[in-house]
């Protein structure tokens, strides 16, 4: 039992990561209805800045985070500028294709100016408090807390602020919605640097748990978050964050009962059916096709 | 969606190089025009159509050549060959996602499949002298076990579109590839060896031919406009009494049957595989070479497939650089020629004559009256 326990509470940081980068794909997607697979390695380019700023710029934590987090969402902005406008009007197949371009540019420039992987310095001080047989890292649960307050204040952002209503108003109908005076592209960059700052953060986050990084490690975890975001049914914040801390659960679970090697197969074969029973995620809602 | 709206005279003047259907497919010109066989065989000679198999066959014979004299250096030899195992799974890809509409991202776990079970076949169960016998029945083989595969995947390609299927076939991929490095017999996550190399430029050739040869007439078949109609609108086309879910379970079967083909060919020339070998930045790699070649088009997939293979290895002076410089590349293109190469055009050689007739004949008889 405390086993289960030990390895939900693992479940609930890997799942958190997830759920902050599924939360970018499907804050993208809600609003352009395109899939911004170069996320994943702008997730990537969060964990660089991050060993950048505290190796080289000897920085402390909170502006390590504060960062990374607006070095990616700047990122993010120019990419959507010059990579993404132009093809706003195009096929959306076009869009895809440009993401993944835009994707492997980023984890091979990464790659050309680091050829070897890197190791994070420790940058909290890392405890382990053991309640009723659980032990627990201080790490961990900051990863937890933090990445639970991130959220929050998105909630918020989308569901309190100026800048969230028109985003809510955008995904709902992009003719009508610039008509009655909301700058659409503004609004459209506002949530590029949200989404990706987000995974600026979960890039800093996966950093300091997993401290060695490289640069194709977006593509993996890019790859899950966004499996993560479909089974809580795209476009749909909430349902990115369930999809997330799911698809950790899952994971987690799947390595604690069998062996390591079948984590992945096991996590697909679920998303596959998944998929099967509720083929729009979990809180997504079906769009009928018009003929 | 694509736009096949009606012909603009840019277009017109593009048609004495490139085809352009004027609608999808030309089924309607065909059936408002009786081409009798003689017009037929009249024609083909008009436009010097025979010369197609004669200069195929002296590229074969060309081939046989090289190989048996070694003419060429065997390094353009490897990269002439990686062209043209490239070709075959651009095309095999395009008939999913360029001809069909279908965004499919799984498409090298079809390519490991292909490699493994024709690999398995010639070192562990063929005889070791018969192997370079058996080889074209081991590709065949690995053909045959991706096909099966990419027809349970077509299945949940019934209900799921877009976005959704784009999920179910990269997941797909990502399985082939966990179940693969699970299989110890395998070799698992260390790798697959011991194949001889079988890969031939012959055999590359012929087996390049035979995928152009089966695509382009499935294209042009009666099937082939259902691939199409399904790209249009799969409602409409549903309605019009395409039996949709038939046309994708085709489509999946022959898209996933090339791509065996080519894997077990890959495997036999580069006599190493390993489950790494296959993922998502191979299947990237092919998706980039269809949209470089331009979706919907055979020569596309051609010169698609060419041009990025040879220009990453011209470029590899630059080292790491060239794969930094060539994703910028395909972002330039997409903003700037969002259709590829080629994009939904035609060479004039790949289309059949009847079609290119049909087509003629019709806007003549327009023009008339």
């Amino acid at each position: 039992m405390t086993y289960v326990l030990q390895q939900l509470l693992n479940a609930l940081q890997v799942g958190s990561i997830y759920a902050l980068i599924a939360l970018g794909y499907t804050m993208v997607y809600g609003i352009l209805t395109m899939i911004n697979f170069a996320h994943g390695d702008l997730f990537m380019v969060g964990a660089f800045l991050c060993f950048v700023a505290a190796v080289s710029l000897h920085l402390p934590f909170v502006p390590v985070l504060l960062l990374s987090m607006i070095g990616v969402a700047f990122l993010g902005v120019v990419i959507e500028r010059f990579a993404y406008k132009p093809l706003r009007q195009a096929p959306r197949v076009s869009a895809i294709i440009t993401a993944l371009g835009v994707g492997l540019f980023l984890e091979n420039f990464t790659l050309a100016l680091n050829p070897y992987p890197k190791q994070i310095p420790q940058l909290l001080e890392n405890t382990t408090w053991t309640f009723f047989g659980l032990s627990i890292s201080s790490l961990q649960a900051f990863v937890i807390i933090l990445s639970l307050v991130l959220m929050w204040i998105l909630d918020l952002i989308v569901r309190r602020t100026m800048v969230g209503m028109a985003m809510r108003a955008i995904s709902w109908d992009k003719t009508v919605v610039p008509l009655m005076g909301v700058p659409v592209n503004l609004i459209i960059s506002a949530t590029f640097a949200i989404g990706t700052s987000l995974g600026g953060a979960a890039g800093v986050m996966y950093g300091l748990a997993y401290p060695v990084i490289d640069p194709y490690m977006g593509i993996m975890v890019g790859w899950k978050a966004f499996i993560a975001a479909v089974v809580g049914g795209i476009g749909n914040i909430r349902g990115a964050m369930i999809g997330g801390y799911i698809l950790g659960a899952v994971e987690i679970m799947v390595v604690a009962f069998l062996p390591s090697t079948y984590r992945d197969f096991i996590a697909f074969v679920l998303l596959l059916v998944l998929l099967i029973f509720r083929p729009y995620g979990i809180l997504g809602k079906p769009h009928p096709q018009k003929v | 969606m694509q736009d096949f709206g009606p012909a603009d005279p840019a277009d017109l003047k593009a048609r004495t190089t490139y085809w352009i259907p004027d609608q999808v497919g030309s089924g309607r010109d065909e059936q408002m025009i009786n081409i009798s066989p003689i017009k037929l065989f009249m024609e083909r000679l008009e436009t010097k159509r025979w010369l197609l198999p004669a200069l195929l066959v002296f590229v074969f014979g060309l081939s046989l050549v090289i190989q048996q004299f070694e003419l060429l250096d065997p390094y353009v030899q490897l990269i002439i060959m990686y062209v043209g195992i490239n070709i075959i799974l651009t095309l095999s890809l395009n008939l999913i996602n360029g001809y069909m509409g279908e965004f499919s991202v799984g498409h090298a776990g079809f390519m490991a499949i292909g490699a493994y079970v024709a690999s398995f076949l010639t070192v562990k169960v063929f005889p070791a002298h018969m192997a370079a016998w058996l080889f074209p029945a081991a590709v065949v083989a690995g053909g045959a076990a991706a096909g099966v595969v990419g027809l349970v995947v077509a299945f949940p390609s019934f209900k799921t579109r877009g976005d959704y299927l784009a999920i179910v076939t990269l997941a797909f991929g990502m399985i082939v590839k966990s179940v693969i490095e699970n299989i110890d017999a395998l070799g698992g996550p260390r790798g697959f060896l011991g194949m001889e190399k079988l890969s031939t430029l012959p055999w590359v050739f012929f087996w390049v031919l035979l995928s152009v040869w089966v695509i382009r007439n499935l294209i042009y078949s009666n099937f082939g406009r259902g691939v199409l109609s399904i790209r249009e609108d799969e409602v409409a086309s549903d309605l019009m009494s395409v039996n949709t879910n038939h046309v994708k379970v085709l489509a999946f079967t022959v898209s996933s049957f090339f791509a065996g083909i080519a894997g077990a060919l890959f495997a036999h020339l580069l006599q190493f595989i390993n489950p790494r070998a296959f993922d998502i930045i191979k299947s990237t790699d092919i998706l980039i070479m269809v949209y470089l070649g331009g979706i919907g088009s055979i020569a596309g997939s051609v010169i698609g497939a060419t041009v990025y293979t040879v220009l990453l290895e011209v470029l590899r002076p630059m080292g790491i650089w060239r794969m930094v410089f060539m994703p910028l590349v395909l972002v330039l293109l997409m903003i700037f020629r969002p259709k590829g190469i080629m994009g939904l055009r035609e060479f004039r050689w790949f289309v059949p004559v009847r079609d290119m007739l049909a087509s003629r004949l019709w806007r003549e008889k327009k023009a008339g009256t």
